[in-house]
Formats: structure tokens, C-alpha cells, sequence
């Protein structure tokens, strides 16, 4: 084993069994479950009398339907039709829910890593396509659909056909003002949004080791809007750290063994892939989309792209449309650009360390009159942290409103929604058509830059607003 | 489960690429709508003007293609979101095959539970397709999963890849718990060797 990846490796301790034609039946180590794909499984899994074979793996939190309104009654169809079943099937099932406004809830990629089940080598499935996220860790995650969480479920186990092995390899120091979303934002958009496709990625190089584990999982998260189900960071010490003490984290002696074990993990150094990459991380600035893909972005000095000049006629009418939704014109710089909405949340950043950054920005400003800026803390525990060293006190000092955890306007599937032709910009994951909301226009950036066109009321380049 | 042999059909041309599963099913109607009436939103924003009537510009709107169940589409269809919706809504709709460059992964998955056949051929031969399909009065295509071939309008044909497994899959109508469920013993070996391997992975 001197020429393994660490993709390889904790695919192949998750074998069950070999179905042919480079399929595999994996073992799940963990099953998230949430309030829409996971209630439908669930369902689907009752109606064919079905029991759940590992409940004591399987772990629901609802995220995607819940309120995050500050004294919200938590009732109504949303609730009755996603919620409700979840709760009362998992019941039925022994499946661990965590309840609303309890520790432990929230956003499924959040609350997986802060509790400490989700652990370097693991192998995670979710029916959300960020599960991704989990890779920030050393886990071996990916999103699946409805029917594949019913089978998860019933069998403890998933079908997967081995991808291939993508590389990318960072390096150099991130300069002032850019973030790990940053980063990933602008691979995406040297590459575009397909480049992963069929492929595991692992995140490699000097740049990533200086990232710090909630930085990896930003840009974990972000994989499948590479193209690619999978992304992963090989665990290494900040990784132990990282886990060590969380609640369902092994402790003591299993501690050190499974420490010992998560070693071995790394790729070794005659490892091949498929394809390797190299990113110039200390040349990346701060980004923003300015269409309705997230490879539709540029750093915030550049100039939004001209259709005419596109390759293809294909790329040349999508860029046409995009603007045209946008309401953006080619040539023009997004600095300056008004917003109406500012959402800084969700599973690609609404950790504590994306909390502190965009408070520090907005710190002794106020958000401009015309701007409505929200935030919503990745989780319960996060959202306690956050209070207890006062970040709640400057965002609402500013002018943000404080909210609770949940998905919320990344995605508006619990009815808190961006109005149509109104502009957001959004540290979420997707600027699709409609995604906040019909006819919603998001540009996606990270909490610092979104913070900063909070207390700017504008698309700002948040390093004039930094110390040098 | 559904099963899926041999197809003739109309095939409508859809040449964009990247269409995200958001655009496919919107949020809010893969909320709220049950799967049985998840069609009637299928590319919501696209099928309908602002006042709800139908948008005489979107070619799904149009005659023969309004009786499609082949779409020709561009490369990375249905990526974005996992939601499984985005294959009830098409298959609901009456698509039962969709020919592209390239799928995003998870879609791509959801299809062959669903009993919908995704189809990958090159990009040049994907733009010929729907300009066959897009210039003719009756564009119908034949579909055969049995041969790996796609028959178009002047005869010629299009033979594709596909997977052993997923082809059967298909062509059985498997039912995968059903399959996996074979293998119990070996599951449930499987676990119990790796809590011996690694038991920080089970909770006590």
C-alpha cells in the first residue's frame, strides 16, 4: 500500500462487496437524514413495511423547512408535511432526532462535525448535495438522492460506482481580504461547473494544510458545484484537534487507536491520479458571481464578461440570459452595484469562524438604510457561541438581524425567500435561477464581502474596509 | 419498478447546458406538491409566462415536441441539487429519455431508480441530434436500450455506453433494497469485522 490515494484507501475499507463494472456495495458509516429527502425515505421505507438495519448510524436533524424567525411557533404545512413525519418515523425507527431550539440542532453539515460524528475516514452519505462538506474532515461523503436514502436505510449500505481521482494541488499564502471560498469560487470559475464530474477531488498542498478545518469545509462544500459529488482534505493534526472532546467523538483509549488509524490515511507519496491541477492560491482576490451559475464569477476588480467574446454560441446565449436575470451589463464592475438583501448563513458559511470574520467588518458600522442583512448561525451551538463573546451584540448593533439555525434563504425552502428582482448577496452555495426565491438575483461571496456590501449597501471590495 | 426496453418517439431539442435541478423542479413545488403532481411544475420558470399561461416560446410548449419523451439537452444536465423531484417532474411529464454530453452525478443516479434512461453521447453528435430533431416535421427517434443505439429521422445511428449494471437495471426493472438485501449476510458480517477494526465508528 506505498501508491494508494486517500480516496482509495477509505473506499476500500468500506467494501461490502464488489457488484462488477466498478461498482461496489460501501458499508455507511453515517446516514444524515433530513426533512426532505430524508421524510420522503422514510416514508417510502414504511410503506413497504421496511425497517431501518443500522438506526444506531442513522442521525435526522430537520434543517431545510424550519424557521429561523427569532420566537417562531414552528407550525403550519411546511412542518405537518416535512417536520412532523421525520420526527414521529425516526421515533418509530430509534432514530437519533435533535430537536428544534435543543443542542445539537441545525444544519446537517454543520451540526455532523461539531458533534463529532462525523470523523476523519468516514464514509457519510446524505440526500443533499452539499454532504460534500463532511470531506473537510477526511471523510469520504457524498450527496445521493431520495430512492438511494431509502436504500441506505433498509441496507446500511450504498451503491457507488468508483470515481476517479482528481488532485487539486494549492499552493502559496491567501492574501489579505480572501477566503477559502474565495479560493474554491474561483477554481470554479477557471474551470467550470462540470470539471468534477465523475471524479473524487481531493484539496492537497501547502495552502490547505494552513487551512483551518472550518475552512476546509467551506471549501469541501462547495465540490459539487466543481462538478464533482466528492471532495475531501486528508486528516492531519488540526483534523485531530479539530475532533478531539466532541460529544460523539471517540474518547481515551479508542481515542489514540482511532488517531493512530487516521494516520495512515494520507496518499501516499507514489500515489496517482487521474488528473492533477495547480492553483496559484496567493494570486486569488476576493470573488463574486455576477450570473446565475457559480462559474459565472470574477474577482470583485475585474469587469463582468462580454457574451460576444464566448467561445461557444452556447456559452455565448447563457451568458446572454444570465445577464439578462441578473439585470447586469457586460463591461461593467460589480463594485458598486446596489443590494437590497444580505444573507450571511448557510452549510457553506455559517460557522463560528464565518460569523466572527463578517462581525469584525461590520464592528462600530451600520448596514445602509436600503439593506436588509440577516444572519443565521449554522446551528444551535453555534448560534450559543456566537452570544457568548458577543457577536450577536455587533450584528445587531450594526443593524443585522440575529436569526436562528437553519438552510433559510440559501434555498428558500422554508418560505423565508429573496422577493423577485430584488439583488442578495449571499455567502450560500448557488446563484441559480430562482434559487432564493422566483426571480431572485444572488451574487455569491464570502461573509467578509458580504458583510462589507452590508454596511457599504453596495458591492463593495471589502479590503478598503480592512486594516493593510 | 418501471423497466425501460426499446423507445420511439418525438425528440425535443433543449440545446442549453448546465440546467440545474433547481430550474427543473423549484423549491417551493418539490416542497409541497406530491410526487404524483410534481409534472405539472417541470421546468416551471421556463414552461409559463408570469401569468400562468403558457409560454409560446419554450419548444416543450410547442407541437410535436409537446409529446416528446426524448429530450436533447446540453452538456452537465440536472446538476445542483440532489432532489430526487427533478426525475418525478420529467418522468411525470412523460420524458422517459434524455440524451446529453454529460449528466451531473447525482441526477444521473436518480434517473435509474426511476426507470428513465439517461443517455451520453458526444457533444458533436448531441448538436446533430437536435438539429435533427429541431429542423423536422416528425422527429421521431428510436431508443434502444437492448442494442445501445439511438436511431434518428435519416436512419443513421448513434450507438452508446453504458454501465452492465445500470443497463439491466433498467431493462429488469430491478429493484435495488430488493437486490442489496440478498447480501444481508455479508452486510452484517461486514460490520461486525469493522467494529473490531474500528470501533470508535459505533456508538455505545
Amino acid at each position: 500500500m506505498d501508491d494508494y490515494t486517500f480516496f482509495d484507501k477509505v473506499w476500500d475499507q468500506h467494501v461490502v462487496a464488489d457488484l462488477g463494472d466498478g461498482f461496489s456495495l460501501l458499508h455507511v458509516d453515517r446516514n444524515f437524514i433530513h426533512d426532505l429527502s430524508g421524510t420522503r425515505a422514510l416514508q417510502n421505507l414504511a410503506g413497504q413495511g421496511r425497517r431501518v438495519l443500522h438506526p444506531d448510524l442513522t442521525f435526522a436533524c430537520p434543517d431545510h423547512t424550519v424557521s429561523t424567525a427569532i420566537d417562531a411557533p414552528h407550525t403550519g404545512d411546511r412542518y405537518e408535511i416535512c417536520v412532523d413525519p421525520l420526527r414521529r418515523l425516526a421515533a418509530d425507527q430509534g432514530i437519533k432526532f435533535f430537536e428544534i431550539g435543543k443542542h445539537g440542532f441545525g444544519i446537517i453539515h454543520v451540526i455532523g462535525p461539531e458533534l463529532g460524528l462525523t470523523l476523519p475516514g468516514g464514509l457519510i452519505v446524505c440526500g443533499d448535495s452539499h454532504t460534500s462538506t463532511h470531506g473537510g474532515l477526511g471523510a469520504l461523503a457524498w450527496g445521493i438522492g431520495a430512492s438511494e436514502v431509502a436504500h441506505v436505510l433498509a441496507t446500511g449500505t450504498v451503491i457507488q460506482q468508483r470515481p476517479k481521482r482528481l488532485r487539486l494541488n494549492f499552493h502559496g499564502a491567501l492574501q489579505t481580504g480572501v477566503t477559502a471560498k474565495d479560493l474554491i469560487l474561483h477554481v470554479i470559475g477557471r474551470e467550470g461547473v462540470a470539471a468534477g464530474d465523475g471524479y473524487a477531488v481531493e484539496y492537497a498542498g501547502p495552502t490547505i494544510r494552513a487551512l483551518s478545518i472550518e475552512e476546509r469545509m467551506t471549501l469541501c462544500n462547495l465540490s459539487i458545484e466543481l462538478g464533482a459529488k466528492i471532495g475531501m482534505v486528508a486528516p492531519d493534526e488540526k483534523t485531530f484537534d479539530y475532533v478531539s472532546g466532541r460529544e460523539y467523538a471517540p474518547k481515551a483509549a479508542l481515542w489514540d487507536a482511532a488517531v493512530a488509524f487516521w494516520r495512515t490515511l494520507e496518499s501516499d507519496d507514489q500515489a496517482s491520479f487521474d488528473l492533477e491541477l495547480q492553483v496559484d492560491a496567493g494570486r486569488v482576490r476576493p470573488q463574486i458571481t455576477w450570473g446565475t451559475s457559480p462559474e459565472h464569477v470574477i474577482a470583485i476588480d475585474e469587469t463582468i464578461p462580454d457574451p460576444a467574446e464566448q467561445s461557444s454560441t452556447e456559452r455565448k446565449q447563457a451568458y446572454a440570459a444570465a445577464l439578462e436575470y441578473v439585470g447586469l451589463t457586460p463591461g461593467a464592475s460589480m463594485q458598486g452595484l446596489s443590494v437590497d438583501q444580505v444573507f450571511i448563513g448557510s452549510c457553506t458559511n455559517s460557522r463560528l469562524s464565518d460569523l466572527r470574520a463578517a462581525a469584525q467588518i461590520v464592528r462600530g458600522r451600520k448596514v445602509a438604510d436600503h439593506v436588509t442583512a440577516w444572519v443565521a448561525p449554522g446551528s444551535f451551538d453555534v448560534k450559543k457561541a456566537a452570544e457568548s463573546e458577543g457577536l450577536h451584540d455587533i450584528f445587531e448593533a450594526a443593524g443585522l438581524h440575529w436569526r436562528n439555525p437553519g438552510c433559510s434563504l440559501c434555498v428558500g425552502s422554508n418560505g423565508e425567500t429573496v422577493a423577485a428582482g430584488q439583488r442578495c448577496i449571499s455567502t450560500s452555495n448557488r446563484n441559480f435561477v430562482g434559487r432564493q426565491g422566483k426571480g431572485s438575483r444572488t451574487h455569491l461571496a464570502s461573509p467578509i464581502m458580504a458583510a462589507a456590501a452590508a454596511v457599504c449597501g453596495q458591492i463593495t471590495d471589502v479590503r478598503q474596509l480592512m486594516e493593510p | 419498478m418501471v423497466t425501460f426496453h426499446r423507445l420511439v418517439s418525438v425528440a425535443a431539442p433543449l440545446l442549453r447546458a448546465n440546467v440545474d435541478t433547481d430550474l427543473i423542479i423549484p423549491m417551493d413545488r418539490y416542497l409541497m406538491a406530491a410526487r404524483e403532481q410534481m409534472h405539472h411544475y417541470a421546468f416551471e420558470t421556463l414552461r409559463f409566462l408570469p401569468d400562468g399561461t403558457d409560454n409560446p416560446d419554450f419548444i416543450l410548449n410547442q407541437p410535436p415536441y409537446d409529446k416528446a419523451e426524448i429530450l436533447i439537452t446540453g452538456a452537465n444536465f440536472g446538476c445542483g441539487s440532489s432532489r430526487e423531484s427533478a426525475v418525478w417532474a420529467l418522468y411525470g411529464w412523460g420524458i422517459r429519455c434524455i440524451i446529453a454530453p454529460s449528466f451531473g452525478n447525482i441526477f444521473y443516479n436518480n434517473c435509474f431508480q426511476n426507470g428513465l434512461l439517461p443517455v451520453v453521447l458526444p457533444e458533436p453528435s448531441v448538436t446533430t441530434l437536435a438539429q435533427l430533431a429541431g429542423g423536422n416535421a416528425s422527429p421521431v427517434f428510436d431508443v434502444d436500450l437492448t442494442r445501445q443505439v439511438v436511431t434518428v429521422t435519416d436512419g443513421a445511428e448513434y450507438g452508446f455506453e453504458i454501465d452492465p449494471k445500470r443497463r439491466i437495471q433498467l431493462l429488469e426493472g430491478l429493484d435495488d433494497i430488493g437486490v442489496t438485501l440478498n447480501q444481508l449476510a455479508a452486510i452484517k458480517r461486514h460490520r461486525r469485522e469493522d467494529e473490531i477494526k474500528r470501533p470508535w465508528i459505533y456508538l455505545k
